[in-house]
């Protein structure tokens, strides 16, 4: 007879559902890191010339931008281990300014590193099996996924098995780490698209046939910038063994075929745009036709034993109902709130999704304190076994917390000003670094995200409004999504002087994808601010029981909001 | 111009010739895809002959004729131009050619290892580029995630999860 013994030393983080790297994953970090030493000193005594380095030290995760170099690191598909959150707190605090900011690629980028200092950054995140490869760069970029993956009640395939095999297989691919321009992969599990995926240049649904089989519904040639498209359908199903070889296939097309005479129109989606959609497609097919299908073939037990790493933590059984929860919801409206905007259904009994809104009232969206970091690693320890993901929308997720903890999680993320109850609503901004800090930028995005959101400051009425998303770029190579946001604000330059188009309609989630249309003339910034208030009393003085600011909009189309605005300019 | 392969130097018996060059006798030659199209109908026995490919010629313009290629030569205009990579694995995976493919043109040692993992021999460099780093970089890694051109036919990245079975 054996009874359970406690397992003092087991670590917080040892049921986290990530990836565990190998003697292999580890060695490959190490010697990438000791290239990018020889690459900075080669160019230093003049070996590389800056054009040669350039690329390299982007696919290193290095860009030069406006006051200083910035280091974008790579969170596979949004998923941190806590003793990883602590690393990047302490990265952050030993070499930025003490934060750092979480992207719509759920990666983190620190935007005040020297740059003789990053190789020792580096060392420090291989420390914890971490490391900024291929987050920049003409390659294949970070793998992104659904950020409830593995938890939401309405999965079919969790996206983390396959994001993995993606990130294995795309690592310093030796055919593809030159192609045309950047390549981004979003993957999703569940009917309820979370990933976007429609507007990346490969956006995967995974999705189980009749016969129960794993296979993926493949989209092809979305992407936003300065030529939005929608990626287009390539096929229903592509069975889960053939899921590299068609990608290779897509891949091996683009870079052989994609422009490369001009940078702007080099990206997948203006291939199939400029030679249509079927003619490209017929390519990748005939291509995949003719590949050796079994050097490629991914074999069950590879999966399994990757599946293996995102095994579900060992939940408790716990009723499906918290008395403990309804006692705090009852008695507690602020707390009552944040679980009405910032948790989710999970699958498990008992269990909840929490949202940790990086978005508080007035700040910078996706910005977290050195302390903050820490704190969060500390929360994710004590609910959500020591695991932490990073949304394309610029939130953290801890995935699994036992709904009887979830107010003892509210009062520790308040305490630490990340209890913000405000997840989908008006202040949830998706916003790009902008003329703050980007050399790319034609207008500053960050204080427009923040006076809106003094403006809506009022959790309650935002709560009154409902979901209403809205994304800001201060240029139009759109890292602010711009053109899927329900309102989208793009910043554009007249004359020396910022101004901001409003753009309506716009929808990342498949199928119901949609790109926004612009209004009509710019705003000011003092204009666009109001602009967005008119528009919200005009969504609410038309809104029908139950609808959603896009649901108003679709039915009654642009006219009535577009006049709002206009009319009084 | 020197020739590196497996990061040392060797010697180059293909002769350079131009559109408009006589060919030069006895010797054999490496020609533009333009002026291979003049000869192939009637080629002048006696030596090997090659062809150099620009970057936007891709493989399968000279498929037909790799039975009578000696060598094929994939032109990197700026080494950014990443389209010789993928002519060189669809030279030995699609048409299981075994001939010398070489990469000239701009190239840089941090692309000499994922070179010659798609299946390209040999590589052209300046003589005043020629450091040690090429060399070197050839062991900067003792792995890869994707199987290359000479390994067992398998997702070699994902095998040794396999093998592993458990995480360490």
């Amino acid at each position: 007879m054996t009874h359970i013994q406690s397992r003092p030393n087991l670590a917080p983080d040892a049921h986290a559902g990530a990836y565990r790297y190998d003697a292999f994953d580890k060695t490959f970090v190490r010697e990438r890191v000791a290239q990018f030493r020889g690459q900075v000193e080669r160019r230093l005594s003049g070996a590389l010339t800056e054009e040669e380095f350039k690329p390299l030290r982007l696919m290193n995760g290095v860009y030069l931008q406006l006051h200083a170099y910035m280091l974008r690191i790579a969170i596979p598909y949004g998923v941190l281990r806590s003793p990883q959150l602590r690393q990047l707190a302490m990265i952050g605090r030993r070499w930025d300014k003490g934060y750092g900011h979480f992207t719509t690629r759920q990666n983190i980028q620190f935007n005040w590193p020297a740059l003789k200092d990053i190789p020792d950054m580096l060392d420090a995140l291989a420390e914890v099996d971490m490391h900024a490869i291929q987050t920049s760069g003409n390659c294949i970029r970070n793998v992104t996924a659904d950020h409830y993956c593995g938890a939401a009640a309405d999965e079919i395939v969790d996206p983390r098995v396959y994001a993995e095999i993606l990130r294995q297989w795309s690592t310093l691919h030796p055919e593809f780490t030159f192609l045309p321009r950047k390549f981004k992969i979003a993957i999703s599990g569940s009917p309820q698209d979370r990933a976007a995926v429609q507007v990346h240049d490969i956006g995967l649904i995974a999705t189980r046939n009749r016969d129960g089989a794993v296979g993926f519904t493949v989209y092809v040639g979305g992407g936003q910038g300065r030529s939005p498209f929608l990626a287009v359908k390539a096929r229903d199903f592509v069975p889960e063994a053939e899921l590299i070889g068609y990608l290779e296939a897509v891949l091996r097309t683009y870079n052989q075929l994609g422009r490369r005479d001009n940078i702007y129109k080099a990206r997948i989606k203006v291939t199939v745009h400029e030679m249509g959609a079927e003619a490209f497609l017929n390519l990748v097919e005939e291509e995949y036709a003719r590949l050796p299908r079994d050097r490629f073939r991914l074999d069950p037990a590879i999966v399994a034993a990757i599946e293996s790493h995102f095994a579900p933590p060992p939940f408790e059984a716990l009723p499906a109902r918290s008395a403990a929860l309804e006692a705090a919801r009852a008695a507690d409206p602020a707390f009552a709130r944040w679980l009405r905007s910032n948790t989710h259904p999970h699958r498990q009994p008992g269990y909840a999704i929490a949202v940790v809104s990086l978005k508080p009232v007035g700040g910078i969206p996706g910005d977290a304190t050195s302390d903050q970091m820490e704190a969060l690693a500390d929360l994710a320890d004590r609910f959500s076994f020591g695991e932490v993901r990073v949304s394309h929308e610029q939130n953290l997720v801890l995935a699994h917390v036992r709904q009887d903890d979830l107010h003892a999680l509210w009062q520790g993320l308040e305490a630490e000003g990340l209890g913000t109850a405000n997840l989908n609503l008006v202040s949830d901004i998706i916003a790009c670094p902008g003329l703050d800090y980007c050399a790319l930028a034609n207008a500053r995005s960050i204080p427009i995200a923040q006076r809106i959101s003094e403006r809506f400051g009022d959790l309650d009425r935002q709560h009154e409004i409902g979901e209403l998303k809205i994304k800001i770029s201060g240029c139009i190579n759109a890292c602010g999504h711009h053109h899927v946001g329900h309102i989208g604000i793009l910043g554009v330059d007249k004359k020396g002087e910022e101004f901001f188009q409003i753009l309506l309609g716009g929808e990342s989630a498949s199928p119901a994808a949609a790109l926004g249309e612009i209004t009509g003339p710019g705003f000011s910034a003092d204009g666009v601010v109001d602009a967005v208030e008119t528009l919200v009393s005009t969504y609410l003085a038309l809104r029908r029981p139950g609808e959603r600011f896009i649901d108003t909009l679709n039915r009654t189309g642009h006219g009535p909001f577009k006049e709002s605005i206009h009319a009084a300019a | 111009m020197p020739l590196l392969k497996n990061g040392t130097v060797v010697e180059d018996r293909f002769v350079a010739v131009t559109d408009d060059d006589p060919l030069p006798d006895g010797v054999d030659v490496l020609v533009p895809l333009e002026r291979w199209r003049t000869l192939h109908d009637a080629l002048p026995p006696g030596r090997r002959y090659g062809v150099r490919l620009k970057s936007h010629q891709l493989v399968g313009e000279i498929a037909p004729d790799l039975g009578t290629l000696a060598l094929v030569a994939l032109e990197l205009p700026k080494f950014r131009d990443g389209r010789a990579f993928s002519g060189a694995r669809e030279l030995r995976e699609r048409y299981h050619w075994q001939g010398e493919i070489r990469a000239v043109g701009h190239i840089i040692p941090d692309q000499y290892l994922m070179l010659t993992r798609v299946g390209v021999d040999t590589v052209e460099v300046p003589a005043e580029r020629l450091t040690d780093a090429w060399r070197r970089a050839l062991g900067e890694f003792s792995i890869a995630y994707q199987a290359a051109q000479d390994d067992a036919p398998t997702l070699s990245l994902l095998r040794r999860h396999l093998r592993a079975g458990e995480p360490s």
